[in-house]
């Protein structure tokens, strides 16, 4: 990427404005099944990690995925390591990534989440750190995202104990998510991002169709990929018309005219998830394709980035 | 074993497409991949028409092991099971497609010199393909190590619905292949497990190499088990990403937890599960 396309966001230099949704590419294992290319063509201009918790996880039983029209259907339930595991094991891995590491943590309480946000904050290879309030798959992080006032406690105990930017990660599953994000800036949130998975689920194949049964380990799951591509630009408008903080847009991007779109509507990043199960290296793509369309649009018609 | 694979998926041209009893058999130019190692997996999707199918899907690429690799051309054992297998299944000679890989790790060099135990593979319908691949690099082993060192050829035991689909036996080289059916059109009317149960009770000196549908694998593993025999199986499994990404592939193992299928297996050491998962 040429240095017109860089980005300024939140105090951190990136080469392009396509980054990773969270917990949708495991850096780690993809330097496993592919060398140091990985690292050489790296396809993001950030790495977010997948959700750190307190404790380790082993995530939720299978069946984890369902096919959907254009999407897919989750239900993974965060597995990781736990907070000295991701500290001790992964971070020296991440570390060696050639962009900024933004790590992703979620807490069920005040409380753990302030742990979490100090022992990643403290770590210089940690550029910035991203709130999951809103993962559908686990009950404990649904209900603080979903509304302003308890978005807005949680900021209010947890935003004094770092310095680096943080980054609040919204939940679709609200009845008005603009009101969340202005709850996150006003509590002194770096920036939000959004969507996450929309929640959906799936009837087990074959069972009686008038006693559905839900096919997935976890019950339910969270639905991503361009079927949820038109949601994410209606509640990215939404938010960007309430907030000024940045915005990282996310939902079904699968080429530079979704992400292109996304910024138009008002986010400043994009964020790439279910595409690059689909190719390893979408983001790479995308962020060639945003580029080429920036080059062929007007300087009036092409949205400030930074 | 583990080949990397080229970051990022490519786009390659179907070079000729054949019938093969009941199944199709694809084989495509891959010029720009490296040479697989037997059990690995590439991720697929037809360049055209990927999505637009009934129900509007397939949406996801699906994960198949190699059937055979050289001189830059792969081959791919498939069967119209769902809507992507059907779109796969379409392609002919000239028609393009996605492909990542090669994914995940194979089955295991075998233990060279005078003590290496006989290798029986077993498989079942369309889980043939990575024991074709396997059974070339055994018998290649052998031909440089001679008979005395590197043992006999391996034993395939394969079972198939019926003998329309069991024609894709001959897929299978460099191994002496006995075949099941469930109908008895040919062969031992019954399951191919009971071929290796009788196996090796004559002769439990053995590493038996399996892939094949879930229950077959399931009692592979526990005829091994219950044996004290070493297995490696090549396990099956829905996957969205095949490189670790996604994290919906996992399978229990005894130790605890989950491992992924794609980037820990596909080949396991039976000794790992508690049990091969249903689905």
């Amino acid at each position: 990427m040429g240095a017109h396309a860089a980005v300024d966001f939140c105090g951190l230099r990136l080469a392009h404005p396509i980054v990773n949704a969270s917990g949708t590419f495991d850096a780690i294992a993809a330097r496993r099944t592919f060398g140091d290319e990985l690292l050489d063509e790296f396809p993001f201009s950030a790495f977010v990690s997948k959700t750190i918790t307190l404790e380790p996880r082993d995530g939720n039983p299978p069946p984890r995925l369902w096919e959907t029209p254009a999407g897919l259907i989750n239900s993974i339930g965060l597995p990781n390591r736990g907070l000295t595991g991701y500290l001790e094991h992964d971070l020296p891995q991440l570390a060696q990534l050639p962009v900024p590491l933004i790590t992703n943590v979620m807490g069920s309480t005040a409380d753990d989440v302030g742990r979490l946000v100090e022992a990643t904050g403290e770590r210089a290879e940690i550029a910035a750190i991203e709130l999951n309030v809103s993962c559908p798959n686990v009950r404990t992080g649904l209900d603080v995202g979903a509304s302003a006032e308890s978005l807005a406690a949680l900021l209010h105990a947890v935003r004094p104990l770092t310095r680096k930017p943080l980054i609040v990660k919204l939940t679709p599953n609200t009845a008005d998510v603009a009101a969340v994000a202005v709850a996150a800036e006003a509590e002194g949130a770096d920036a939000v991002s959004l969507i996450n998975t929309l929640r959906a689920t799936a009837f087990e194949p074959g069972a009686d169709p008038w006693r559905p049964r839900p096919w997935l380990g976890g019950g339910g799951g969270g639905l991503s990929g361009p079927a949820i591509r038109a949601v994410a630009l209606a509640q990215v408008a939404a938010v960007a018309a309430r907030v000024s903080i940045p915005i990282v847009g996310m939902g079904g991007v699968a080429s530079g005219r979704h992400a292109r779109d996304l910024l138009g509507a008002g986010a400043a990043l994009i964020a790439v998830g279910t595409e690059s199960f689909r190719d390893p290296a979408a983001g790479a793509r995308i962020a060639a394709e945003l580029k080429s369309l920036q080059n062929a649009e007007t300087p009036a018609t092409c949205r400030k980035l930074a | 074993m583990r080949v990397t694979a080229p970051l990022g998926r490519r786009r390659v041209v179907v070079s000729a497409a054949d019938e093969v009893g009941a199944y199709r058999v694809l084989h495509v130019a891959d010029p720009d991949g490296p040479v697989p190692w037997p059990g690995q997996f590439y991720m697929l999707a037809a360049a055209e028409s990927w999505g637009g199918g009934h129900d509007e899907r397939p949406f996801l690429p699906r994960a198949l092991s190699f059937l055979r690799a050289a001189g830059g051309r792969l081959s791919f054992m498939l069967e119209d099971v769902g809507p992507g297998t059907r779109r796969l299944c379409e392609l002919a000679a000239g028609d393009e497609l996605w492909v990542t890989g090669p994914l995940g790790s194979g089955f295991e060099s075998p233990d060279a010199g005078p003590l290496a135990r006989r290798a029986i593979l077993v498989g079942g319908g369309v889980g043939i393909p990575p024991l074709a691949a396997w059974a070339d690099v055994l018998a290649a082993a052998r031909e440089l190590d001679g008979p005395a060192a590197g043992g006999e050829l391996p034993d395939a035991l394969l079972g198939f619905r019926d003998a329309q689909h069991a024609a894709a036996v001959r897929l299978l080289g460099g191994a002496k292949v006995r075949v099941a059916t469930d109908d008895g059109s040919i062969g031992h009317h019954g399951l191919v497990t009971e071929l290796l149960a009788a196996e090796l009770d004559a002769d439990d000196r053995a590493t038996v190499y399996a892939c094949g549908p879930p229950a077959m694998l399931e009692a592979v593993r526990a005829i091994c088990d219950e044996r004290a025999v070493g297995a490696q199986l090549a396990l099956e499994s829905v996957m969205a990403c095949g490189f670790g990404a996604c994290y919906g592939c996992v399978v229990a193992v005894r130790d605890g937890g989950y491992v992924r299928v794609c980037v820990d297996g596909p080949v396991l050491d039976a000794a790992r599960l508690e049990a091969v998962p249903a689905h």
